[in-house]
């Protein structure tokens, strides 16, 4: 498939982003530049000058709400993507409204909590459609702990075993990575169907 | 029984468990999970119920923090 081709495939295309982190940030910036026409996002949260060691944003932008503040900075890489963002604390209702017309869904939240509600409502309310989880990236190096598999309609990508805290925090690199190799899925995903 | 958990097989003497008898016996601790067999979602308040037999693919997903 040629780049042209990648790009008219991807552009009637729908991805849907919980968490606009460093996981979502990440993720949507990438599917961003290969194309895909429209990303939802949603997230509640305020960035911080310590999100800067992994998302997606900039100095100028601390103070601001990172749903929309992603949305600007997907439009300064390519204004095509049709981007609607939600400033909200996702609960199981939202899920059901926003992300029912997603081709793929990505998770992309930082609290084990929230990913389980998360799971769990996707999993039950749309069981045929893909979910992509990220699980487990927490530190340095590693690399070789950071894998793929997937069951079903269910895709998961990281080590799986790496939680953060304070001597583990979460760092560029390695969210990064997982970041990316969501945004992989889901292309291949797209690009499959 | 024989089943497949994780994407590996495994063997067991039972031919069938609940899903937190399955969780003691790996001893999986974790308080967050998602677990599916063969593809369909248990919730939590069925694990005590939820029965997994011979040839069942099961899921079990440590939710960790980190995003």
């Amino acid at each position: 498939m040629t780049s042209a081709e990648i790009k008219d495939k991807l552009k009637s295309r729908t991805v849907g982003i919980a968490g606009c982190g460093g996981l979502g940030s990440n993720c949507a910036v990438a599917l961003a530049r290969v194309g895909v026409g429209t990303l939802i996002l949603a997230d509640f949260d305020i960035i911080t000058e310590s999100n800067l060691n992994r998302q997606y944003y900039f100095l100028s932008q601390v103070g601001e709400p990172k749903a929309p503040s992603l949305k600007r900075v997907i439009h300064q890489i390519n204004p095509s993507v049709s981007v609607i963002a939600y400033e909200v604390k996702l609960d199981p209702e939202h899920i059901l409204r926003y992300f029912r017309d997603c081709d793929v869904i990505v998770e992309a939240f930082d609290q084990a909590e929230e990913k389980e509600m998360f799971i769990e409502t996707v999993l039950s309310a749309f069981p045929e459609k893909p979910l992509v989880v990220g699980l487990g990236m927490a530190g340095w190096g590693m690399n070789a702990g950071i894998h793929y598999r997937h069951e079903g309609n269910l895709h998961i990508c990281g080590d799986e075993v790496t939680g953060i805290s304070n001597e583990f925090p979460p760092l560029a690199p390695r969210v990064g990575m997982v970041a990316n190799m969501q945004a992989n899925v889901v292309l291949e995903i797209l690009l499959k169907s | 029984m024989k089943i497949i958990l994780n994407n590996t097989q495994e063997t067991f003497k039972q031919d069938k468990m609940t899903v937190n008898e399955l969780l003691e016996a790996k001893t999986f601790t974790f308080k967050m999970l998602v677990v599916r067999i063969n593809g369909t979602l248990i919730k939590k308040d069925e694990y005590n119920s939820a029965t997994i037999r011979d040839s069942d693919d099961v899921m079990v997903l440590h939710l960790v923090s980190g995003g």
